[in-house]
């Protein structure tokens, strides 16, 4: 083997570290690039009347989109109420009872599958399940879409949590007497407190910017759904509707309620991120 | 069932006040348990229903195209011929795309971020590249479809053109919409996926392997060109995988940029279709059954696709935990 000079090595291990760093640089800038876009785009164009109203007549420039916003805050909360609980219940099973026994490590690995599902597809099943037996779109259907997207994402976190938990503390809460289940809700749940609500509220802001799965089931609607019953529009559809529509006043609405999602999701990670450094301190 | 013996175990160890009540606590735990069994349980039947309604919602269009649907690229509402062909391409293109232009990227950024970067420094990084997994895709197609087309269009695809404008890839007018910035945006989207696992697989190589190959005189270069990156290998695999199985089932980013076009075409900056765009562009408007069916139909292509890579992905990565736990 042919000895290579040691300034060339040194040559080749400079260029390729400038290389990495560059692309640490680029990952940054692209990252802040949509930032900056978004903010300074959806800035322009919201208003107090953007929160407040419902959308004008088609094309105007005034109204708003308070009709989209409950939509989303209302599909939402269903979503979360259904998938949440279902999942840290699937997760209490897999960490506290199933463990590394067979059905667990299925249900877990159908549970990696689940997560890697795409949206649209679990917007599809919804479709066909509830959508065609209720016979009309609905906001129902929507969050129960989102349900379906928490529910495995719920289970795996609160499963990785509650493996946190030492075994110490669930064995002097049996020790003390107390059966299995007071021991999870009171001792186990307790410890797991800071980590669960973290699972959670990273579920929430996962599904809060979703689109594709309320695409065909809760659909778009231009009035006021205070009951879920019909078809309920949200931030995320009416940004792509009106973002395709090729009106600039639509456009700027659609930049609007963008970074009314951005705002969220990013406020929700980030008191996720928050509240789970609490717990190390 | 072995489940019920392992929690009669537990709750027969601690002293009862009176039998009676022993009684009732050790229903209730029982209860409890099945009511977790049943949540658990949930997952999987859902994921069973998807795959029975995908099917049995996808029968007319089977009945009606048989396996020729997978091979026709005719995608025609009016005359009910429906063929899954261009999405199938436009699926494995983008994706493919995308894995090309995000794997040295983020291979690059994990060695930044292990090897190079002071902590404190490679802790924001990493954490602004985490973030940018929380932009919700509708975000990044807004953002694709008014910001970074027309930059693909004014500033990387002439350049491309007039270097590599022999190849067929790269010819035809810059319009922006197509294959190649959806490719681009994929490629963003899935970026800090992988470098999130290869970091952690860069991190878990063992010091004292590394030290020695730095004792012997190797550059940081070659130390994880030679010593690192073989280690973790298997492990930067499935990350790719797994990256593959999120690209292939994207919707709204790609629906936004790649121009909704059932053709076939040889240009990357031509427009095109994938399964998901397909999805969401159609699906709402799709009134006649045949029409309805062949849309389920391409979704449950699609949810195949996805489940050959993640369980490729999974079963790889499962391995490889495996071996690396006995080394």
């Amino acid at each position: 083997m042919q000895p290579r000079s040691i300034a060339r090595r040194r040559a080749v291990n400079a260029v390729i570290s400038a290389i990495s760093g560059l692309a640490a640089l680029f990952g940054i800038f692209m990252m802040g690039w949509i930032l900056y876009e978004v903010i300074m785009r959806g800035a322009r164009a919201i208003n107090w009347a953007f929160f407040t109203q419902l959308p004008g007549p088609p094309v105007s420039s005034g109204g708003g989109l308070a009709n989209a916003m409950l939509g989303t805050l209302m599909m939402t909360a269903l979503g979360a109420a259904i998938g949440i609980p279902i999942g840290l219940f699937a997760g209490v099973y897999l960490a506290e009872f199933g463990r590394n026994g067979r059905w667990a490590t299925a249900i877990r690995f159908v549970g990696n599958l689940l997560m890697g599902t795409p949206s649209i597809i679990t917007g599809v099943f919804v479709y066909t399940v509830v959508v065609v037996t209720a016979g009309s779109f609905s906001g129902y259907a929507g969050a129960i879409a989102l349900a379906i997207i928490m529910l495995p994402l719920m289970a795996r976190t609160s499963e990785d949590i509650l493996a946190l938990v030492p075994n110490e503390l669930r064995e002097s809460a049996l020790a003390l007497g107390a059966p299995r289940w007071r021991a999870t809700l009171q001792v186990i749940f307790r410890a797991a407190r800071n980590g669960l609500l973290t699972g959670a509220l990273l579920a929430i802001a996962r599904v809060s910017g979703e689109t594709a799965p309320l695409l065909f089931t809760s659909l778009n609607s231009r009035l006021w759904s205070f009951t879920l019953a019909g078809p309920t529009p949200s931030l995320t559809v009416t940004t792509y509707t009106y973002a395709m529509s090729g009106y600039a006043t639509l456009e700027n609405k659609a930049w609007a309620a963008s970074l009314v999602i951005i705002l969220a999701v990013l406020s929700l990670t980030v008191t996720a991120r928050f509240v789970l450094q609490e717990r190390k301190r | 069932m072995a489940i019920i013996d392992q929690v009669s175990g537990t709750t027969a160890s601690y002293a009862p006040k009176s039998i009676e009540k022993a009684s009732v606590e050790r229903k209730l735990d029982l209860a409890f348990k099945w009511f977790t069994a049943a949540a658990a349980l949930f997952i999987a039947l859902i994921m069973a229903g998807i795959v029975a309604n995908l099917i049995r919602f996808s029968l007319p269009a089977m009945k009606a195209f048989g396996l020729k649907f997978l091979a026709d690229s005719t995608w025609n509402p009016v005359t009910e011929r429906f063929g899954a062909a261009s999405s199938i391409y436009g699926t494995l293109v983008s994706t493919a795309l995308a894995v090309v232009i995000a794997v040295p990227l983020s291979l690059a950024i994990a060695l930044f971020l292990v090897e190079l970067a002071h902590p404190a420094v490679s802790r924001v990084v990493g954490g602004a590249i985490e973030l940018l997994a929380a932009i919700p895709s509708i975000i990044f197609g807004m953002w694709g479809l008014f910001v970074f087309a027309p930059f693909v269009a004014k500033y990387i695809e002439p350049p491309l053109h007039s270097t590599l404008g022999w190849l067929p890839l790269f010819q035809g007018p810059p319009m922006g919409i197509g294959m190649i910035t959806a490719g681009m945006i994929l490629a963003l989207m899935i970026l800090p996926y992988i470098t999130a696992i290869t970091r952690d697989v860069l991190q878990m190589v063992p010091p004292v392997i590394k030290e020695s190959a730095a004792g012997i005189g190797s550059t940081k270069w070659e130390v994880t060109w030679n010593v690192s990156l073989p280690y973790g290998m298997s492990g930067i695999l499935g990350a790719i995988f797994l990256g593959l199985g999120r690209a292939v089932g994207e919707t709204m980013a790609v629906t936004f940029v790649i121009g909704n076009d059932h053709r076939i075409a040889a240009s990357l900056f031509a427009a095109g279709n994938t399964i998901a765009s397909t999805l969401a562009n159609e699906f709402a408007e799709a009134s006649e059954d045949t029409y309805r069916s062949a849309l389920i139909e391409l979704g449950l292509v699609l949810f195949l696709i996805t489940m050959v890579f993640q369980v490729v992905a999974h079963l790889w990565l499962r391995r490889v935990q495996k071996t690396s736990g006995r080394r």
